[in-house]
């Protein structure tokens, strides 16, 4: 599994850090970006999906 | 006491002041929805009220038609003065860009995450320190003696200004957001806050701190200081959006639990599923209204609307729509579909959402750590505060 944040939809509402901090990055002005390439280790699949499910913006994508 | 006119049509003539919708707009929502989804009154000039998520989430992403120069939920009624101390406002939240981005690029780093872990503990402290005083007695208003006490003092810990002052700092943001339709109550509380940070620049200027007002002082726009008006604007925004709207998301996550035993029981056995609970306590019980201004004559979803016409951003309605959540008016503490928008939605997202979410965590940690078992003192009234903000001013618990 890959995901991938775009830049141009989230507004920093940080849900995605809050659920799955192992899998995204936010910067000081609240902007997320994923870890890495995007790349989702298996154990960590089940939370990717609830980030992706919980992002008001619909910023996050499987890829 | 405020009195609003019967509303009878809820559709056509709705009143978000009307004593009915304050202490309890579910039902009114969930049948607007059905029947008018974007309601509208002339009370108080041309408003309408989206109460499906779609809508109100579409509005708050066109800012080229839906502008934010105008946020109060409650428009003022009296003479404004010719030459207004704060012609912006109070940016970013009452500006659109340009001016919104770099105002709030401002604000932002203080709220950012890892900042708002450095607050952690002194809000535990806080928090503790409140319980102290009260748990003796067995009984609490768990509004006014807790709720509203923790978010003004860790916002004058981050601007730099005296905690001692919370209980006039609160008393003059309920003057300016609660009291909004009482002419000389709104006048005092702009005033207070105003004169207060005129006093308070004055003194950063002469010694800088290391507190947030300090370093609006000190920012350069264009090579040239940023302008007082807009230091002073962005300063009393910190304070009033920071105060009344995180201190009625943990009154209102308090009255729910102390309504509902089985939610409290669980939340306490179960401490894992607080992160989630908090995010569910949120969007069943979102506080915050704000407002947009129709920039010019535009059709929204089959309604007319003109160039001026108010829309109310019913966040909290968007948040029970059926269409997208579940059950909606059920609170389902480990609920893990919720892309609620109780922060709003787009640029104008609230800039201090971590901050939000911090105290409302730790304000409910502490208390069911220390008071597991409470319910509602039996008749002593809850009172609701509405409008731009909702959420419990009274609310009386016992915990034998």
């Amino acid at each position: 599994m890959k995901i991938r944040v775009d830049p141009d939809k989230c507004q920093g509402h940080a849900r995605c850090y809050g659920l799955a901090p192992e899998l995204f990055e936010i910067d000081d002005y609240g902007t997320s970006t994923v870890v890495g390439d995007g790349s989702v280790p298996p154990d960590l699949e089940d939370r990717a999906r609830l980030a992706i499910a919980n992002c008001p913006e619909f910023a996050i994508d499987e890829v | 006491m405020r009195t609003t006119a019967p509303v009878h049509e809820w559709g056509s003539d709705f009143d978000v002041l009307d004593a009915q919708y304050v202490a309890d707009p579910f039902g009114i929502w969930d049948q607007l929805r059905t029947t008018c989804p974007i309601a509208h009154t002339d009370r108080r000039g041309s408003t309408w009220l989206p109460t499906r998520y779609e809508d109100v989430t579409a509005i708050a992403h066109d800012i080229e038609h839906f502008s934010s120069l105008e946020v109060a939920v409650i428009p003022f009624e009296g003479e404004e003065p010719e030459e207004p101390v704060l012609p912006y406002g109070l940016p970013p939240i009452s500006a659109d860009p340009p001016l919104h981005t770099w105002t709030r690029r401002l604000l932002l780093p203080w709220f950012s995450h890892n900042r708002v872990e450095g607050y952690e503990s002194m809000t535990r402290g806080l928090c503790d320190g409140l319980i102290d005083g009260f748990i003796a007695e067995g009984r609490a208003d768990a509004a006014t003696d807790y709720a509203q006490q923790i978010p003004v003092r860790v916002i004058a810990h981050i601007l730099g200004v005296s905690p001692d002052l919370s209980d006039t700092f609160t008393g003059w943001v309920r003057d300016v957001l609660e009291f909004a339709d009482d002419h000389d109550r709104r006048v005092n509380g702009v005033q207070g806050l105003l004169q207060y940070f005129i006093g308070e620049v004055a003194k950063r200027r002469a010694q800088p701190g290391d507190d947030l007002l300090s370093e609006l002082l000190h920012t350069e726009v264009d090579g040239k200081p940023m302008e007082d008006s807009l230091v002073l604007g962005a300063a009393a925004l910190v304070l009033i959006a920071g105060v009344d709207t995180t201190w009625s998301a943990i009154g209102s996550s308090l009255w729910h639990l102390a309504t509902h035993a089985e939610d409290r029981r669980r939340m306490v056995q179960d401490p894992e599923v607080m992160s989630l609970a908090v995010e569910e306590l949120l969007r069943a019980y979102s506080p915050v209204t704000m407002a947009r201004i129709v920039t010019s004559d535009v059709e929204f979803a089959g309604c007319p609307m003109k160039a001026g016409d108010k829309i109310l951003m019913n966040f909290p309605a968007a948040n029970r729509d059926p269409e997208v959540f579940a059950d909606a008016d059920e609170v389902v503490l480990d609920r893990a579909h919720n892309r609620h928008v109780a922060f709003g939605s787009g640029i104008h997202r609230c800039a201090g959402s971590n901050l939000a979410r911090m105290e409302l965590r730790i304000a409910l940690e502490e208390w069911l750590r220390r008071i597991p078992e409470f319910h509602l003192a039996d008749g002593e009234d809850v009172t609701w505060a509405g409008g731009q903000v909702r959420g419990p001013r009274l609310l009386p618990v016992v915990f034998p």
